[in-house]
């Protein structure tokens, strides 16, 4: 076991693959030579050399679309997007070429592609710096996305998403990279992807997060407790395929399901976690399911941040007013 | 800084082989060894070709002439769905199919049925394409081979991602990426080649500059001299060819080869042709070309050129009607195989979205399944 950050243990994750499987290449902006703008992969070029850990041109298209011809050749790329923000000049080749390629040939020819990038708000970040895109690649038929809320998760589902043979888009939450230390598993393990995680088993609410807004949901937890109400917390992890059982049994259990994401609230995965609620669990239901997500609004810049932001009152206060209904 | 301008134009504009250096694409030179009539314009450069090669070579032409017209013909009877004709851009793609090894990869847009078949793709696979079925695109018999990639463009920056495997997996390969004229207008078209002159790796780019991308002219385009000039901004060679000389072809493609695979990096060969058919049997072209043009451009036609060619040296002694003859019922066997192939099953919808089924899937393949069911019992 070691004490790590997000940051220690994605890098720690990309080491074990590097290290054992030469297949592996990993690159895109800033991500050699630096170690990418949140050192993310600091060191790793210096132990693997520059054909496996490199800088490449300024061009998320390419960037892309070039794993996708590395892992359609006999390699297992993983390519770094700079920011969430950033990733959608690469938009058109996941989803008109990287999640349908295994589809389009009939199998001929797999896509054992990891596309990472840093993702979320709460950074007081510039513009295109603060975004939650999971549901824009959720929604493409033939993608995998997974976002870690913690360092064990974080190297456990990058290590799965590295050895599996779809494409996955990993969305790492940058608010807190280095804001959770956590004891990780030495050596390699994986956590399967399409299964959430019960974080805290509870009576009285279903509350389903991921990433970031984990935390401020543990925070809101306590504060229910204060108030008497006992929460389960479900972090989905793997955004699609979503795990429908896991959140079905829940709410059956509790009779109440509250929602908290930061995208934009409109047509987003908390939007799937309602209709999943309606489709799986109607004859359960206490109360109207809840979403605490973003606004249907572009991020604000840092002064205009705070009341865009998911906070654990906010969180609180649609529990109590959910269990109150 | 400013004195560095002239250590920059050495950098970015080399001249790594002869033929490069010859066709200069700045001055719009352009690769061409016969004319029109056949007659042999540029001795020095005629490629050393036994007789049998340029006869095979005329007769995979024609037999891809022949399935184009009549896949043309299969979709008018309403027996096959939208295709793309290839009618006049022959020689740019069996020249190439005679470059290209049984282990490179071909990369093609979606008008490359003969370099296509010339690289072990079936016929009777081309027509379940575009019967319907995505089964076509899974190659039985061609390695190295990758699916017609529709958006336009995108398939560019696969081959070069393709080449880096081949560096660093050292592989004695080349990719052969395919886009149209129009297709160099996007932005993946620069991403490509910068990509891949920046990695050096073995990718031969063709244009198939048709004059037309759908209905929107090449000098519309694109203000550039022409398209192969575009690839000194990148700094790798690039070279005009008549596209419809397909000595001048081969001769592009032999040098190209031999310079990607000397690990010297990326080439880009802008293959000059005339789309003779429409864009797409969905396409009308007498909607914004005239009848002149495509009476001038028809003397360029590559068949009638190698044919003239083949007559002057006294080589071609086939009976030209049987053996298209015998191309048609070979066309219609394959075609007939590919309209019985077996029905489109429901699994097939769901099977290949992930290499295992989510799920998700499972559960909406079976909630059709039971609909299904009960509408047989509504019978």
């Amino acid at each position: 076991m070691s004490v790590m950050t997000i940051v220690q243990a994605i890098n720690n994750a990309l080491d074990i693959k590097l290290d054992e499987d030469k297949s592996v290449v990993m690159y895109g902006e800033d991500s050699g030579r630096e170690g990418g703008v949140f050192r993310v992969t600091e060191g790793l070029q210096k132990k693997y050399g520059v054909e496996r850990v490199f800088d490449s041109p300024l061009a998320e298209s390419a960037i892309v679309g070039t794993g996708l011809g590395m892992a359609l050749s006999g390699l297992r790329p993983v390519v770094e997007l700079q920011f969430d923000g950033f990733t959608y000049p690469a938009f058109n080749q996941i989803i008109s070429n990287v999640s349908r390629m295994h589809n389009r040939s009939r199998g001929m020819y797999k896509v054992p592609l990891v596309i990472r990038f840093p993702y979320g708000g709460g950074i007081n970040a510039l513009e295109h710096h603060s975004e939650s895109p999971e549901a824009l690649y959720a929604h493409i038929p033939g993608l995998k996305v997974v976002i870690p809320s913690s360092p064990h998760d974080a190297k456990g589902l990058l290590i799965a998403a590295i050895e599996c043979d779809d494409p996955v888009i990993f969305m790492e939450p940058k608010r807190i990279y280095r804001a959770i230390k956590q004891e990780v598993e030495d050596g390699k393990f994986s956590i399967p992807l399409g299964k959430a995680k019960v974080l805290t088993e509870g009576t009285d609410i279903t509350v389903v997060a991921f990433g970031a807004m984990i935390r401020e949901c543990q925070k809101a937890i306590v504060m229910a407790k204060e108030a008497g109400i006992s929460v389960e917390l479900i972090d989905l992890r793997t955004i699609y395929p979503i795990d429908k059982e896991t959140i079905a049994e829940s709410i059956k259990k509790t009779g109440r399901i509250v929602i908290v994401a930061e995208a934009p609230e409109s047509f987003s995965v908390g939007a799937e976690l309602m209709a999943i609620a309606n489709e799986e669990a109607f004859l359960y239901l206490e109360a109207p399911p809840k979403r605490v997500m973003g606004f249907d609004t572009i991020v604000p810049l840092a002064k205009g941040e705070p009341m865009y932001m998911i906070t654990p009152e906010k969180i609180f206060y649609e529990i109590e007013r959910t269990i109150k209904f | 800084m400013l004195n560095n301008v002239k250590t920059i134009e050495k950098t970015t504009y080399k001249k790594p082989t002869m033929i490069f250096d010859d066709f200069d694409p700045r001055e719009d030179k352009i690769l061409r060894i016969i004319d029109n009539e056949g007659e042999v314009l540029n001795k020095e450069l005629m490629p050393d070709l036994d007789d049998e090669t340029i006869i095979k070579a005329y007769k995979s032409m024609l037999f891809a002439r022949v399935a184009d017209q009549m896949a043309v013909s299969f979709q008018r009877q309403g027996r096959m769905y939208t295709y793309p004709p290839i009618l006049g851009q022959e020689a740019i793609q069996i020249a190439g199919g005679i470059i290209i090894r049984e282990n490179d990869w071909l990369v093609p847009a979606f008008r490359e049925m003969a370099i296509m078949l010339a690289k072990g793709v079936t016929l009777k696979e081309i027509f379940l394409y575009y019967l319907g079925n995505e089964q076509g695109s899974n190659f039985s018999k061609a390695n190295h081979v990758l699916p017609i990639c529709v958006p336009i463009a995108s398939q560019l920056i696969h081959a070069t991602g393709i080449g880096y495997s081949i560096k660093y997996q050292k592989k004695d390969e080349v990719v052969f990426p395919f886009v149209g004229d129009g297709g160099t207008s996007e932005g993946d078209f620069s991403e490509a080649l910068n990509f891949a002159e920046v990695w050096k790796v073995p990718v031969i780019f063709t244009i198939q500059n048709n004059q037309y991308a759908i209905s929107f002219p090449v000098q519309s385009q694109t203000k550039s001299v022409n398209l192969a000039v575009k690839s000194l901004a990148f700094g790798l060679p690039g070279i005009k060819v008549d596209g419809n000389d397909f000595f001048a072809m081969y001769v592009a493609y032999k040098e190209s080869s031999d310079y990607a695979r000397a690990g010297k990096g990326p080439v880009l060969i802008e293959a000059l042709t005339y789309r003779k058919g429409a864009h797409t049997t969905s396409d009308d072209p007498s909607k914004y070309r005239s009848k002149e043009e495509e009476f001038e451009w028809a003397k360029t036609d590559p068949l009638i050129r190698l044919k003239k060619f083949m007559d002057k040296k006294g080589i071609w002694k086939e009976d030209e009607e049987k053996l298209i003859d015998g191309y048609k019922l070979e066309v219609d066997k394959q075609f007939t195989e590919a309209e019985n192939f077996t029905p489109y099953p429901l699994e097939d919808v769901f099977q290949y979205m992930y290499t295992d089924m989510p799920d998700i899937l499972k559960k909406q393949k079976s909630e059709y399944e039971q609909f299904q069911s009960w509408k047989e019992k509504r019978k």
